[in-house]
């Protein structure tokens, strides 16, 4: 029998490819969802409803099902009734970002909203359009506020593409997957896909941390 | 200057305004005063739109601003208000939140801002504080620096919505005395307060206003010593 070590060696090319994959569909529904999530945020916020219940139901309906369900009906329920077809790929980042972007639409819409009134007024009274006074007043004292919750939220996404191997999409869990089911070493194999997962996601917190320090007012 | 003409507010079924008329003319200084809820705030906030008016016409400087094409920002530059709350930037230092409007709006150069802010420091007496943050600072002296800051727009007339209501009672006078000095120098004001020796002293004229209508107006010896109406002399006994 092989020794752990060897077993680790071999497959080690493998799980990188596999951690390749799942740092790209992190990094690029992590960007789609800020758009996602900024935009549905201030259509929620919006005095005209037309803009406000849509963004309600979307929030609603994401944060009220499994991500499991939500990619497996974007990649075969959705395209079985529509007339579309998408790659696995394609489909793990909209099932994604979608997900993510819900929940950040309520992280940002709470930082937002936990400004006081006051700031809104006393930007507005001294001429600043509603935009000027968001971008030059209310955001930059928000998104102090929305750190800690949002790279909760990055460390949930990094985790959710684990789910992505339902669809065959060759991320990090997949790959390992696929690994073991050859070697019979599961041991090995999923302390190191554990392993993988743990270092991306501890970075990241390392990073909010320095990033929050920052924002600090002093 | 400011035509209050038939004014009224409502919120939902609750009538807070009703047919408020008056007029501001340039370099007076006018107190509103009243009881807690008597429309006194609503009043002055209708004044930059902070409220929307429910019906009548206020007119600034011969614009009628209640009409829909009123541009609302450019009519704000030119009524700097003071809150209650103050309500500073907090990521902002003292002379940032000075200069912020002034370099965006007026879009001066970041010098003719600081200089400008250096000025209005001077006058509120807060030179040495200008790289500090707003949460160093007392309650009066954030005050201080919130009038420097509606001033540094350069403002016709400014509105004061109970600006020593939030504070300890030893730092009442310093941002009483600023006040003063701005009456002095001809500004237009409009000061909504429960200052009453400040409101004799200083004021042109009163306004008593109770359960949202103008109840008695006038030069502040007569209301004050001779009020006509049983509701204001009411109100007086008790606050006086």
């Amino acid at each position: 029998m092989e020794t752990s070590l060897k077993v680790i060696e071999e497959a080690l090319p493998y799980l990188l490819q596999g951690l390749y994959m799942t740092v790209l569909i992190s990094i690029v529904s992590i960007i789609i969802s800020l758009v996602i999530g900024l935009v549905a945020c201030f259509m929620r916020m919006s005095k005209y409803a037309i803009l406000r219940y849509p963004a309600a139901i979307y929030v609603n309906i994401i944060r009220g099902t499994p991500i499991l369900i939500q990619i497996l009906f974007i990649y075969f329920g959705a395209p079985s009734v529509l007339d579309i077809h998408l790659s696995a790929f394609a489909a793990g980042l909209i099932a994604i970002s979608l997900n993510i972007g819900a929940y950040n639409t309520e992280i940002f819409r709470g930082g937002i909203e936990s400004i006081s009134k006051g700031q809104m007024e006393a930007g507005r009274s001294l001429g600043f359009s509603y935009a000027q006074t968001m971008a030059f007043i209310i955001l930059p004292q928000a998104v102090r506020r929305m750190i800690p919750s949002f790279v909760n939220q990055l460390t949930h996404a990094i985790k959710d593409t684990s789910m992505l191997s339902v669809i065959g999409i060759a991320e990090l869990t997949m790959v390992g997957q696929s690994i073991y089911a050859m070697n019979f070493r599961s041991f090995e194999i999923l302390t190191m896909v554990g392993l993988f997962y743990f270092i991306t996601i501890y970075t990241v917190s390392l990073i909010s941390t320095k990033m929050e320090r920052r924002f600090v007012i002093t | 200057m400011i035509k209050v003409n038939n004014l009224s507010k409502s919120f939902g079924n609750l009538e807070v305004l009703k047919n408020i008329s008056t007029n501001i003319a340039p370099q007076e200084v006018v107190c509103i005063i009243g009881s807690s809820g008597s429309g006194k705030s609503t009043f002055l906030r209708c004044l930059n739109l902070l409220e929307e008016p429910t019906s009548g016409e206020i007119i600034v400087e011969d614009e009628n601003i209640v009409e829909k094409d009123t541009d609302i920002n450019k009519l704000r530059q030119k009524m700097g208000m003071v809150f209650q709350q103050f309500n500073l930037f907090p990521q902002k230092s003292v002379i940032q939140n000075i200069t912020l409007a002034p370099m965006k709006l007026k879009k001066k150069s970041k010098k003719e801002a600081e200089a400008l802010a250096m000025e209005l420091l001077k006058k509120v007496g807060l030179s040495e504080k200008a790289d500090v943050y707003p949460t160093n600072l007392s309650g009066g002296q954030q005050q201080r620096v919130a009038i420097a800051r509606a001033l540094a727009m350069e403002p016709h007339v400014m509105l004061f919505d109970e600006p020593t209501s939030a504070l300890d009672p030893e730092m009442v006078g310093e941002v009483l005395r600023v006040m003063k000095q701005l009456a002095k120098e001809g500004m237009t004001m409009v000061i909504v307060t429960h200052e009453m020796g400040f409101a004799r002293e200083v004021a042109d004229r009163v306004i008593y206003i109770d359960g949202g209508r103008i109840v008695e107006e006038g030069n502040p010896k007569d209301l004050f010593s001779n009020p006509t109406h049983e509701r204001t002399r009411a109100f007086l006994s008790k606050v006086l």
